[in-house]
Protein backbone atom coordinates (compact mmCIF):
# COMPACT_ATOMS: atom_id res chain seq x y z
CA UNK A 1 0.00 0.00 0.00
CA UNK A 2 0.86 3.61 -1.17
CA UNK A 3 1.77 6.01 1.70
CA UNK A 4 -1.25 8.16 2.54
CA UNK A 5 -2.03 11.54 1.68
CA UNK A 6 -2.35 12.48 5.58
CA UNK A 7 -2.36 10.03 8.19
CA UNK A 8 -3.43 11.67 11.45
CA UNK A 9 -2.72 10.28 14.63
CA UNK A 10 -4.18 10.62 18.16
CA UNK A 11 -5.14 13.94 17.65
CA UNK A 12 -6.92 16.08 20.10
CA UNK A 13 -7.76 20.27 19.17
CA UNK A 14 -8.62 22.37 22.18
CA UNK A 15 -10.00 25.61 21.45
CA UNK A 16 -10.92 28.60 23.64
CA UNK A 17 -14.46 28.18 25.42
CA UNK A 18 -16.69 30.95 23.04
CA UNK A 19 -19.35 30.26 26.50
CA UNK A 20 -16.75 31.43 28.63
CA UNK A 21 -16.69 35.47 28.72
CA UNK A 22 -14.22 36.92 30.83
CA UNK A 23 -12.41 40.19 30.27
CA UNK A 24 -9.71 38.73 32.67
CA UNK A 25 -7.25 36.27 32.60
CA UNK A 26 -7.03 33.33 30.02
CA UNK A 27 -9.78 31.77 28.77
CA UNK A 28 -10.00 28.39 29.56
CA UNK A 29 -9.64 26.28 26.56
CA UNK A 30 -12.20 23.16 25.44
CA UNK A 31 -11.69 20.32 23.69
CA UNK A 32 -13.06 19.97 20.23
CA UNK A 33 -11.66 16.86 19.00
CA UNK A 34 -10.65 13.92 20.49
CA UNK A 35 -7.90 11.19 20.02
CA UNK A 36 -9.07 11.62 16.21
CA UNK A 37 -6.88 8.58 14.11
CA UNK A 38 -7.41 9.02 10.22
CA UNK A 39 -6.12 7.94 7.49
CA UNK A 40 -6.72 9.70 3.65
CA UNK A 41 -5.86 7.98 0.92
CA UNK A 42 -3.86 9.99 -2.06
CA UNK A 43 -7.34 10.28 -4.87
CA UNK A 44 -10.08 9.70 -2.44
CA UNK A 45 -13.05 11.80 -1.58
CA UNK A 46 -13.54 11.80 2.19
CA UNK A 47 -16.75 13.17 3.49
CA UNK A 48 -17.22 14.42 6.88
CA UNK A 49 -20.60 14.55 8.23
CA UNK A 50 -22.03 15.71 11.57
CA UNK A 51 -23.81 18.03 13.29
CA UNK A 52 -23.16 21.43 14.32
CA UNK A 53 -20.65 21.07 17.31
CA UNK A 54 -19.51 17.59 15.92
CA UNK A 55 -15.82 18.90 15.26
CA UNK A 56 -16.30 18.50 11.48
CA UNK A 57 -14.84 21.97 10.26
CA UNK A 58 -12.25 21.59 13.52
CA UNK A 59 -10.69 18.50 11.85
CA UNK A 60 -10.89 20.29 8.42
CA UNK A 61 -9.05 23.02 9.55
CA UNK A 62 -6.28 21.52 11.60
CA UNK A 63 -5.17 18.89 8.64
CA UNK A 64 -4.62 21.95 6.63
CA UNK A 65 -3.02 23.33 9.50
CA UNK A 66 -5.09 26.65 10.24
CA UNK A 67 -5.23 25.20 13.30
CA UNK A 68 -2.56 23.00 16.07
CA UNK A 69 -3.45 20.08 17.19
CA UNK A 70 -2.75 20.43 21.15
CA UNK A 71 -1.73 16.05 20.74
CA UNK A 72 -1.17 13.64 18.43
CA UNK A 73 0.38 13.76 14.88
CA UNK A 74 -0.44 14.89 11.46
CA UNK A 75 1.43 13.59 8.71
CA UNK A 76 1.19 15.12 5.36
CA UNK A 77 2.54 12.55 3.04
CA UNK A 78 5.97 11.68 4.89
CA UNK A 79 6.02 15.09 6.90
CA UNK A 80 5.16 15.72 10.56
CA UNK A 81 2.91 19.05 10.02
CA UNK A 82 1.71 18.74 13.07
CA UNK A 83 3.48 21.78 14.83
CA UNK A 84 5.32 23.72 11.79
CA UNK A 85 5.12 27.28 12.27
CA UNK A 86 3.56 29.56 9.40
CA UNK A 87 7.11 30.18 7.84
CA UNK A 88 7.51 26.46 7.69
CA UNK A 89 3.76 25.74 6.45
CA UNK A 90 4.30 27.90 3.57
CA UNK A 91 5.92 25.55 1.18
CA UNK A 92 2.86 23.35 2.01
CA UNK A 93 0.21 25.92 1.56
CA UNK A 94 0.14 25.84 -2.39
CA UNK A 95 -0.58 21.60 -1.82
CA UNK A 96 -3.58 22.66 0.73
CA UNK A 97 -6.24 24.70 -0.61
CA UNK A 98 -9.68 25.55 0.66
CA UNK A 99 -13.06 26.32 -0.35
CA UNK A 100 -15.08 27.68 2.29
CA UNK A 101 -19.04 27.48 3.06
CA UNK A 102 -19.73 31.20 2.13
CA UNK A 103 -17.95 32.31 -1.08
CA UNK A 104 -18.96 36.35 -0.13
CA UNK A 105 -17.09 36.75 3.36
CA UNK A 106 -14.30 34.60 1.82
CA UNK A 107 -13.99 36.97 -0.95
CA UNK A 108 -12.03 40.28 -0.41
CA UNK A 109 -14.70 42.46 -1.97
CA UNK A 110 -12.51 45.14 -3.00
CA UNK A 111 -10.67 42.92 -5.12
CA UNK A 112 -11.86 42.06 -8.48
CA UNK A 113 -11.44 38.31 -9.39
CA UNK A 114 -8.71 38.02 -11.35
CA UNK A 115 -7.09 39.25 -8.33
CA UNK A 116 -8.65 37.15 -5.93
CA UNK A 117 -7.19 33.89 -7.65
CA UNK A 118 -3.77 35.47 -9.52
CA UNK A 119 -2.60 36.80 -5.98
CA UNK A 120 -1.88 34.13 -4.32
CA UNK A 121 -0.50 32.21 -7.60
CA UNK A 122 2.49 35.30 -7.49
CA UNK A 123 3.03 34.77 -3.57
CA UNK A 124 3.48 31.18 -4.37
CA UNK A 125 5.84 32.35 -7.54
CA UNK A 126 3.46 30.07 -10.02
CA UNK A 127 3.26 33.56 -11.56
CA UNK A 128 6.30 35.81 -12.29
CA UNK A 129 3.73 39.01 -12.90
CA UNK A 130 0.33 40.45 -12.51
CA UNK A 131 0.06 40.00 -16.42
CA UNK A 132 1.21 35.74 -16.14
CA UNK A 133 -1.74 35.71 -12.62
CA UNK A 134 -4.08 37.00 -14.86
CA UNK A 135 -3.87 34.57 -17.80
CA UNK A 136 -3.42 31.44 -15.10
CA UNK A 137 -6.50 33.27 -13.30
CA UNK A 138 -8.47 33.03 -16.77
CA UNK A 139 -7.68 29.65 -17.27
CA UNK A 140 -8.60 28.20 -13.55
CA UNK A 141 -12.67 30.63 -14.15
CA UNK A 142 -12.46 27.98 -17.38
CA UNK A 143 -12.28 25.24 -15.82
CA UNK A 144 -15.27 26.01 -13.52
CA UNK A 145 -17.06 26.66 -16.45
CA UNK A 146 -17.13 30.41 -15.83
CA UNK A 147 -16.39 33.22 -18.95
CA UNK A 148 -13.00 34.92 -18.70
CA UNK A 149 -14.79 38.33 -18.79
CA UNK A 150 -15.72 37.41 -15.05
CA UNK A 151 -11.81 38.12 -14.17
CA UNK A 152 -12.43 42.08 -14.22
CA UNK A 153 -15.62 41.89 -11.93
CA UNK A 154 -15.69 41.97 -8.50
CA UNK A 155 -17.70 39.08 -5.56
CA UNK A 156 -20.76 41.43 -5.14
CA UNK A 157 -21.41 41.55 -9.02
CA UNK A 158 -22.15 37.40 -9.39
CA UNK A 159 -24.87 35.19 -7.67
CA UNK A 160 -23.87 32.89 -5.06
CA UNK A 161 -23.44 29.89 -7.63
CA UNK A 162 -21.03 31.97 -9.75
CA UNK A 163 -18.96 33.25 -6.51
CA UNK A 164 -18.53 29.74 -5.38
CA UNK A 165 -17.42 28.88 -8.61
CA UNK A 166 -14.68 31.31 -8.31
CA UNK A 167 -13.84 29.87 -4.39
CA UNK A 168 -13.39 26.68 -6.55
CA UNK A 169 -11.18 28.23 -9.49
CA UNK A 170 -9.12 30.23 -6.52
CA UNK A 171 -8.71 26.66 -5.26
CA UNK A 172 -7.63 24.75 -8.14
CA UNK A 173 -5.59 27.44 -9.76
CA UNK A 174 -2.46 26.73 -7.36
CA UNK A 175 -2.74 22.98 -8.58
CA UNK A 176 -2.85 21.45 -5.08
CA UNK A 177 -3.04 18.07 -4.11
CA UNK A 178 -5.37 18.34 -1.35
CA UNK A 179 -8.70 20.48 -1.38
CA UNK A 180 -10.68 21.16 1.56
CA UNK A 181 -14.37 21.58 0.65
CA UNK A 182 -16.12 23.40 3.95
CA UNK A 183 -20.00 22.72 3.54
CA UNK A 184 -19.59 24.54 0.20
CA UNK A 185 -23.29 23.85 -1.51
CA UNK A 186 -25.32 24.70 1.87
CA UNK A 187 -26.26 27.97 1.07
CA UNK A 188 -26.82 27.43 -2.61
CA UNK A 189 -30.51 26.68 -4.21
CA UNK A 190 -30.86 23.22 -5.39
CA UNK A 191 -30.25 23.74 -8.93
CA UNK A 192 -26.70 25.39 -8.11
CA UNK A 193 -25.82 22.88 -5.45
CA UNK A 194 -26.32 19.94 -8.77
CA UNK A 195 -24.49 21.97 -10.57
CA UNK A 196 -21.56 22.56 -8.16
CA UNK A 197 -21.37 19.26 -7.11
CA UNK A 198 -21.19 17.76 -10.82
CA UNK A 199 -18.15 20.64 -11.14
CA UNK A 200 -16.22 19.12 -8.12
CA UNK A 201 -16.89 15.56 -9.41
CA UNK A 202 -15.38 16.46 -12.50
CA UNK A 203 -12.57 18.27 -11.62
CA UNK A 204 -11.65 15.94 -8.74
CA UNK A 205 -10.77 13.18 -11.54
CA UNK A 206 -9.68 15.70 -14.24
CA UNK A 207 -6.82 17.19 -11.81
CA UNK A 208 -6.41 13.95 -9.48
CA UNK A 209 -7.49 16.18 -6.54
CA UNK A 210 -7.51 14.14 -3.13
CA UNK A 211 -11.06 16.26 -1.32
CA UNK A 212 -11.94 16.22 2.42
CA UNK A 213 -15.95 17.30 1.88
CA UNK A 214 -17.30 18.31 5.33
CA UNK A 215 -21.28 18.61 5.04
CA UNK A 216 -24.41 18.25 7.41
CA UNK A 217 -26.21 16.85 4.76
CA UNK A 218 -25.88 13.11 4.11
CA UNK A 219 -27.60 13.18 0.61
CA UNK A 220 -25.03 15.18 -0.82
CA UNK A 221 -22.06 13.27 0.60
CA UNK A 222 -23.71 10.00 -1.00
CA UNK A 223 -23.16 11.78 -4.73
CA UNK A 224 -19.68 12.29 -4.22
CA UNK A 225 -17.53 10.69 -1.64
CA UNK A 226 -15.75 7.15 -1.81
CA UNK A 227 -15.65 7.28 2.16
CA UNK A 228 -17.84 8.65 4.71
CA UNK A 229 -16.31 9.72 8.28
CA UNK A 230 -18.89 10.57 10.80
CA UNK A 231 -18.05 12.82 13.77
CA UNK A 232 -20.17 13.44 16.94
CA UNK A 233 -19.19 15.22 19.76
CA UNK A 234 -15.60 15.23 18.64
CA UNK A 235 -14.95 11.93 18.41
CA UNK A 236 -15.29 9.14 15.22
CA UNK A 237 -17.98 7.06 15.34
CA UNK A 238 -18.45 5.51 11.53
CA UNK A 239 -15.22 5.60 9.06
CA UNK A 240 -16.23 3.32 6.52
CA UNK A 241 -16.88 3.54 2.09
CA UNK A 242 -19.85 5.11 1.32
CA UNK A 243 -22.47 2.83 0.01
CA UNK A 244 -21.43 0.15 2.83
CA UNK A 245 -22.31 3.00 5.42
CA UNK A 246 -25.71 3.88 3.37
CA UNK A 247 -26.86 0.43 3.21
CA UNK A 248 -25.73 -0.57 6.80
CA UNK A 249 -25.02 2.03 9.56
CA UNK A 250 -23.05 0.03 12.14
CA UNK A 251 -24.03 3.16 14.59
CA UNK A 252 -27.37 4.04 15.68
CA UNK A 253 -26.34 7.87 15.20
CA UNK A 254 -25.76 7.55 11.76
CA UNK A 255 -29.00 5.77 11.24
CA UNK A 256 -30.48 8.87 13.12
CA UNK A 257 -29.10 11.39 10.98
CA UNK A 258 -30.02 9.42 7.57
CA UNK A 259 -33.80 8.99 9.05
CA UNK A 260 -34.37 12.51 9.42
CA UNK A 261 -33.32 13.58 5.51
CA UNK A 262 -36.64 13.98 4.43
CA UNK A 263 -36.14 12.44 1.05
CA UNK A 264 -38.35 14.01 -1.54
CA UNK A 265 -41.13 11.31 -1.91
CA UNK A 266 -44.93 11.70 0.12
CA UNK A 267 -44.40 9.65 3.35
CA UNK A 268 -47.06 10.00 6.07
CA UNK A 269 -45.66 8.51 8.50
CA UNK A 270 -42.15 10.26 8.66
CA UNK A 271 -42.67 13.35 10.91
CA UNK A 272 -44.01 10.38 13.46
CA UNK A 273 -40.98 8.24 13.14
CA UNK A 274 -38.31 8.79 15.92
CA UNK B 1 -64.40 26.81 -3.39
CA UNK B 2 -61.86 30.09 -3.69
CA UNK B 3 -64.42 31.92 -2.05
CA UNK B 4 -63.36 29.47 1.13
CA UNK B 5 -59.78 30.41 1.25
CA UNK B 6 -58.50 32.19 4.24
CA UNK B 7 -55.77 33.72 2.23
CA UNK B 8 -56.73 34.38 -1.13
CA UNK B 9 -53.87 36.53 -3.47
CA UNK B 10 -55.59 36.78 -7.11
CA UNK B 11 -53.55 37.81 -10.50
CA UNK B 12 -51.53 39.42 -8.16
CA UNK B 13 -48.97 41.69 -10.21
CA UNK B 14 -45.97 43.60 -8.45
CA UNK B 15 -43.93 46.11 -10.71
CA UNK B 16 -41.03 48.58 -10.00
CA UNK B 17 -42.29 51.89 -9.36
CA UNK B 18 -38.85 53.37 -11.38
CA UNK B 19 -40.09 50.89 -14.66
CA UNK B 20 -43.65 49.75 -14.34
CA UNK B 21 -43.27 47.20 -16.95
CA UNK B 22 -41.16 45.29 -15.54
CA UNK B 23 -43.19 42.48 -12.90
CA UNK B 24 -41.72 41.27 -10.24
CA UNK B 25 -44.67 39.41 -9.21
CA UNK B 26 -46.59 37.95 -12.59
CA UNK B 27 -50.08 37.31 -12.01
CA UNK B 28 -49.49 35.31 -9.16
CA UNK B 29 -52.72 32.79 -7.81
CA UNK B 30 -52.40 31.46 -4.69
CA UNK B 31 -54.65 30.08 -1.89
CA UNK B 32 -54.92 28.41 1.42
CA UNK B 33 -57.97 26.93 2.78
CA UNK B 34 -58.53 27.25 6.59
CA UNK B 35 -56.22 24.27 8.04
CA UNK B 36 -54.64 23.89 4.79
CA UNK B 37 -50.68 22.97 4.68
CA UNK B 38 -49.03 24.77 1.84
CA UNK B 39 -45.36 25.10 0.24
CA UNK B 40 -44.55 27.62 -1.44
CA UNK B 41 -41.50 26.32 -3.15
CA UNK B 42 -38.76 28.09 -5.21
CA UNK B 43 -35.36 29.04 -5.82
CA UNK B 44 -33.75 32.16 -5.00
CA UNK B 45 -35.45 35.57 -6.54
CA UNK B 46 -38.28 33.50 -7.55
CA UNK B 47 -40.38 35.66 -5.39
CA UNK B 48 -41.44 33.55 -2.56
CA UNK B 49 -40.35 36.79 0.02
CA UNK B 50 -42.04 38.75 -2.34
CA UNK B 51 -45.28 37.20 -2.06
CA UNK B 52 -44.32 36.67 1.87
CA UNK B 53 -43.62 40.42 1.89
CA UNK B 54 -47.09 41.59 0.63
CA UNK B 55 -49.10 38.83 3.19
CA UNK B 56 -47.57 41.04 5.68
CA UNK B 57 -48.12 44.30 4.16
CA UNK B 58 -44.11 44.96 4.47
CA UNK B 59 -43.13 45.62 0.76
CA UNK B 60 -40.20 47.74 -0.35
CA UNK B 61 -41.12 51.31 -1.40
CA UNK B 62 -39.44 50.77 -4.74
CA UNK B 63 -42.36 47.89 -5.75
CA UNK B 64 -45.93 48.68 -6.00
CA UNK B 65 -48.75 46.11 -6.28
CA UNK B 66 -50.63 47.29 -9.69
CA UNK B 67 -52.96 44.44 -10.28
CA UNK B 68 -54.71 41.51 -8.26
CA UNK B 69 -56.07 41.47 -4.69
CA UNK B 70 -54.99 39.80 -1.24
CA UNK B 71 -57.85 38.86 0.49
CA UNK B 72 -57.77 37.93 4.10
CA UNK B 73 -60.56 36.18 6.21
CA UNK B 74 -62.86 37.69 3.28
CA UNK B 75 -60.85 41.39 3.64
CA UNK B 76 -59.59 42.92 1.04
CA UNK B 77 -56.08 44.06 2.10
CA UNK B 78 -55.35 46.59 -0.78
CA UNK B 79 -58.59 48.45 -0.13
CA UNK B 80 -58.08 49.29 3.09
CA UNK B 81 -56.12 52.26 4.59
CA UNK B 82 -52.58 51.50 5.56
CA UNK B 83 -53.44 51.70 9.22
CA UNK B 84 -56.54 49.56 8.98
CA UNK B 85 -54.16 46.89 6.90
CA UNK B 86 -52.01 46.50 9.49
CA UNK B 87 -54.76 45.87 12.23
CA UNK B 88 -56.26 43.12 10.11
CA UNK B 89 -53.04 41.26 9.34
CA UNK B 90 -52.00 42.06 12.96
CA UNK B 91 -55.04 39.89 13.99
CA UNK B 92 -55.18 37.25 11.21
CA UNK B 93 -51.90 36.41 10.43
CA UNK B 94 -48.38 35.36 11.99
CA UNK B 95 -45.03 34.54 10.86
CA UNK B 96 -42.52 31.93 11.82
CA UNK B 97 -39.39 33.95 10.42
CA UNK B 98 -36.18 31.67 8.94
CA UNK B 99 -33.59 33.23 11.53
CA UNK B 100 -34.43 33.01 15.15
CA UNK B 101 -31.73 35.10 15.93
CA UNK B 102 -32.22 38.33 14.09
CA UNK B 103 -35.96 37.58 14.56
CA UNK B 104 -35.36 38.24 18.78
CA UNK B 105 -34.71 41.06 20.13
CA UNK B 106 -31.27 40.58 22.10
CA UNK B 107 -31.58 42.72 24.55
CA UNK B 108 -35.14 41.94 25.52
CA UNK B 109 -36.08 39.05 27.62
CA UNK B 110 -37.97 36.06 25.83
CA UNK B 111 -40.84 36.89 27.97
CA UNK B 112 -41.84 40.50 26.55
CA UNK B 113 -41.67 38.95 22.73
CA UNK B 114 -44.20 36.65 23.21
CA UNK B 115 -46.93 38.42 25.32
CA UNK B 116 -46.78 41.62 23.27
CA UNK B 117 -48.87 40.77 20.72
CA UNK B 118 -51.30 39.07 23.42
CA UNK B 119 -51.39 42.62 24.92
CA UNK B 120 -51.44 44.50 22.43
CA UNK B 121 -53.61 42.95 19.74
CA UNK B 122 -56.04 40.93 22.13
CA UNK B 123 -56.17 43.36 24.85
CA UNK B 124 -54.92 40.78 27.79
CA UNK B 125 -53.50 41.84 30.90
CA UNK B 126 -50.17 41.15 31.89
CA UNK B 127 -51.02 38.31 33.69
CA UNK B 128 -52.99 37.04 31.71
CA UNK B 129 -50.27 36.93 28.89
CA UNK B 130 -47.97 35.54 31.24
CA UNK B 131 -50.11 32.62 32.04
CA UNK B 132 -51.10 32.36 28.33
CA UNK B 133 -46.97 32.35 27.46
CA UNK B 134 -46.12 29.84 29.89
CA UNK B 135 -48.74 27.23 28.38
CA UNK B 136 -47.60 28.42 25.11
CA UNK B 137 -43.99 27.72 25.83
CA UNK B 138 -45.31 24.21 27.32
CA UNK B 139 -47.20 23.08 24.06
CA UNK B 140 -43.73 23.47 22.14
CA UNK B 141 -42.36 21.46 24.44
CA UNK B 142 -40.06 23.54 26.77
CA UNK B 143 -39.14 21.65 29.88
CA UNK B 144 -38.89 24.98 32.12
CA UNK B 145 -40.89 27.72 30.72
CA UNK B 146 -40.56 29.71 33.56
CA UNK B 147 -36.40 30.10 32.98
CA UNK B 148 -37.26 30.95 29.27
CA UNK B 149 -39.39 33.68 29.86
CA UNK B 150 -36.91 35.44 32.23
CA UNK B 151 -34.14 34.79 29.25
CA UNK B 152 -32.47 36.82 26.60
CA UNK B 153 -32.12 34.90 23.20
CA UNK B 154 -28.55 34.48 23.37
CA UNK B 155 -29.03 32.29 26.33
CA UNK B 156 -30.69 29.54 24.18
CA UNK B 157 -29.79 26.94 21.64
CA UNK B 158 -30.67 27.67 17.87
CA UNK B 159 -33.48 24.79 18.25
CA UNK B 160 -35.42 27.03 21.36
CA UNK B 161 -34.93 30.18 20.15
CA UNK B 162 -36.94 28.32 16.46
CA UNK B 163 -39.21 26.91 19.47
CA UNK B 164 -39.85 30.00 21.11
CA UNK B 165 -40.82 31.68 17.98
CA UNK B 166 -43.16 29.04 16.80
CA UNK B 167 -44.70 29.77 20.15
CA UNK B 168 -45.17 33.83 19.80
CA UNK B 169 -46.58 33.29 16.48
CA UNK B 170 -49.28 31.16 17.43
CA UNK B 171 -49.51 33.03 20.74
CA UNK B 172 -52.43 35.74 19.15
CA UNK B 173 -54.16 32.36 17.75
CA UNK B 174 -54.20 33.97 13.94
CA UNK B 175 -55.67 32.23 11.59
CA UNK B 176 -52.87 32.11 8.95
CA UNK B 177 -48.81 31.37 9.62
CA UNK B 178 -46.64 32.32 7.20
CA UNK B 179 -43.60 29.13 8.13
CA UNK B 180 -40.47 31.55 6.01
CA UNK B 181 -37.55 28.63 5.63
CA UNK B 182 -37.90 27.78 9.15
CA UNK B 183 -35.61 25.16 9.41
CA UNK B 184 -33.30 26.03 6.82
CA UNK B 185 -30.63 26.70 8.83
CA UNK B 186 -30.86 23.56 11.40
CA UNK B 187 -29.28 20.49 11.96
CA UNK B 188 -31.25 17.82 10.12
CA UNK B 189 -32.25 15.89 13.41
CA UNK B 190 -32.91 19.34 15.08
CA UNK B 191 -35.24 20.12 11.70
CA UNK B 192 -37.22 16.93 12.13
CA UNK B 193 -38.40 18.09 15.54
CA UNK B 194 -39.16 21.51 14.65
CA UNK B 195 -40.88 20.33 11.43
CA UNK B 196 -42.84 17.48 14.07
CA UNK B 197 -43.93 20.25 16.14
CA UNK B 198 -44.76 23.24 13.62
CA UNK B 199 -47.34 20.75 12.37
CA UNK B 200 -48.49 19.63 15.56
CA UNK B 201 -49.13 23.22 16.26
CA UNK B 202 -51.13 23.48 13.13
CA UNK B 203 -53.07 20.64 13.83
CA UNK B 204 -54.02 21.53 17.52
CA UNK B 205 -54.76 25.23 16.43
CA UNK B 206 -56.21 24.24 13.08
CA UNK B 207 -54.41 27.35 11.92
CA UNK B 208 -53.50 27.79 7.88
CA UNK B 209 -50.03 27.04 7.05
CA UNK B 210 -48.13 28.43 4.01
CA UNK B 211 -44.49 27.07 4.29
CA UNK B 212 -42.39 28.74 2.44
CA UNK B 213 -39.35 26.58 1.18
CA UNK B 214 -36.83 25.77 -1.42
CA UNK B 215 -36.24 21.93 -0.43
CA UNK B 216 -38.96 19.54 -1.84
CA UNK B 217 -38.32 17.12 0.86
CA UNK B 218 -39.81 19.34 3.40
CA UNK B 219 -42.54 19.92 1.40
CA UNK B 220 -43.27 16.12 0.74
CA UNK B 221 -43.38 15.69 4.44
CA UNK B 222 -45.73 18.53 6.00
CA UNK B 223 -47.67 19.95 2.99
CA UNK B 224 -50.61 18.56 1.81
CA UNK B 225 -50.69 21.37 -1.68
CA UNK B 226 -47.80 22.93 -2.92
CA UNK B 227 -47.50 26.30 -5.37
CA UNK B 228 -44.20 26.72 -7.56
CA UNK B 229 -42.88 29.47 -8.63
CA UNK B 230 -40.23 30.35 -11.41
CA UNK B 231 -39.23 33.92 -11.85
CA UNK B 232 -42.28 35.25 -9.98
CA UNK B 233 -45.02 33.30 -11.62
CA UNK B 234 -46.83 30.12 -10.81
CA UNK B 235 -45.38 27.53 -12.58
CA UNK B 236 -47.81 24.38 -11.20
CA UNK B 237 -50.47 24.37 -8.02
CA UNK B 238 -51.18 21.02 -7.14
CA UNK B 239 -51.11 18.44 -4.32
CA UNK B 240 -47.81 16.87 -3.27
CA UNK B 241 -48.91 13.22 -4.09
CA UNK B 242 -49.48 15.19 -7.97
CA UNK B 243 -46.20 16.64 -7.71
CA UNK B 244 -44.00 13.83 -7.24
CA UNK B 245 -46.12 11.24 -9.11
CA UNK B 246 -46.42 13.46 -12.02
CA UNK B 247 -44.67 17.17 -12.27
CA UNK B 248 -46.85 18.76 -14.74
CA UNK B 249 -43.86 21.87 -15.17
CA UNK B 250 -40.56 20.72 -17.00
CA UNK B 251 -39.10 22.86 -14.41
CA UNK B 252 -40.81 20.96 -11.30
CA UNK B 253 -39.92 18.15 -13.04
CA UNK B 254 -36.12 19.49 -13.54
CA UNK B 255 -36.09 20.98 -9.14
CA UNK B 256 -37.33 17.23 -8.07
CA UNK B 257 -34.42 15.58 -10.38
CA UNK B 258 -32.12 18.50 -8.91
CA UNK B 259 -32.70 17.62 -4.85
CA UNK B 260 -30.50 15.54 -3.20
CA UNK B 261 -31.70 11.64 -2.03
CA UNK B 262 -29.37 9.24 -0.61
CA UNK B 263 -31.29 6.29 -1.61
CA UNK B 264 -30.23 7.18 -5.84
CA UNK B 265 -27.40 8.43 -6.23
CA UNK B 266 -27.00 8.57 -9.65
CA UNK B 267 -30.62 9.92 -10.58
CA UNK B 268 -30.77 12.65 -8.30
CA UNK B 269 -28.55 16.28 -7.84
CA UNK B 270 -28.83 16.47 -11.76
CA UNK B 271 -28.30 20.14 -12.59
CA UNK B 272 -31.64 21.75 -14.10
CA UNK B 273 -31.17 21.46 -17.37
CA UNK B 274 -30.21 24.54 -19.56
CA UNK B 275 -32.79 24.05 -22.33
CA UNK B 276 -35.68 24.02 -19.30
CA UNK B 277 -34.62 27.41 -18.25
CA UNK B 278 -34.85 29.25 -21.17
CA UNK B 279 -38.14 27.61 -22.05
CA UNK B 280 -39.20 28.39 -18.80
CA UNK B 281 -38.09 31.90 -19.17
CA UNK B 282 -39.63 32.24 -22.73
CA UNK B 283 -42.89 31.43 -21.34
CA UNK B 284 -42.60 34.05 -18.75
CA UNK B 285 -41.65 36.24 -21.66
CA UNK B 286 -44.71 35.36 -23.59
CA UNK B 287 -46.62 36.09 -20.60
CA UNK B 288 -45.27 39.61 -19.88
CA UNK B 289 -45.65 40.69 -23.78
CA UNK B 290 -48.98 39.73 -23.70
CA UNK B 291 -49.80 41.66 -20.38
CA UNK B 292 -48.11 44.45 -21.42
CA UNK B 293 -49.84 44.74 -24.59
CA UNK B 294 -52.90 44.47 -22.82
CA UNK B 295 -51.98 47.65 -20.15
CA UNK B 296 -48.76 49.31 -21.66
CA UNK B 297 -51.38 52.45 -22.32
CA UNK B 298 -53.31 52.59 -18.66
CA UNK B 299 -49.85 51.34 -17.15
CA UNK B 300 -47.81 54.50 -18.63
CA UNK B 301 -51.04 56.70 -17.76
CA UNK B 302 -50.96 55.77 -13.75
CA UNK B 303 -46.92 56.78 -13.76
Amino acid sequence: MTTPLFSVEGVNVALPDPNHKSLLGTMPMVEILHDIDLEIEEGSVVGLVGESGSGKSTLGRTLVRLLEPAAGTIRFLDTDISHLDEQAMRPFRRDLQVIFQDPLSALNPRHTIASIIGRPLMLHGLAQNRRAARRLAQEALERVGLPTAFAARYPHELSGGQRQRVGIARAIATQPRFVLADEVVSGLDVSSQAQILTLLDQLKTDLKLTVVFISHDLSVVRRLCDRVVVLRRGEILENRPTAELFEAPAHAYTAELKAAIPLPEVDQGWLASQ
Amino acid sequence: MMADAFLDIADLSIVLRSDRAHRLLRSVDLHVNPGEVRGLVGESGAGKSMIGKTIFDILPRAVEAVEGAVTLGGTDLLALSSNARRREIAAAAALIPQDPLTALNPVRRIEGQITDRLTAILGFSKKAARDRALTLLEEVHINDPERVLRSYPHQLSGGMRQRVLIAAAFAAEPKLIVADEPTTALDVTVQKQILRLIAEMQAHHGTALLFVTHDLGVVAKICQNVTVLFGGKVVEDTDVKGLFAHPAHPYTAALINATPRYDRPDQSLLPVPADVIEATRAEIAKADAEWLSQRGQTLKAAS
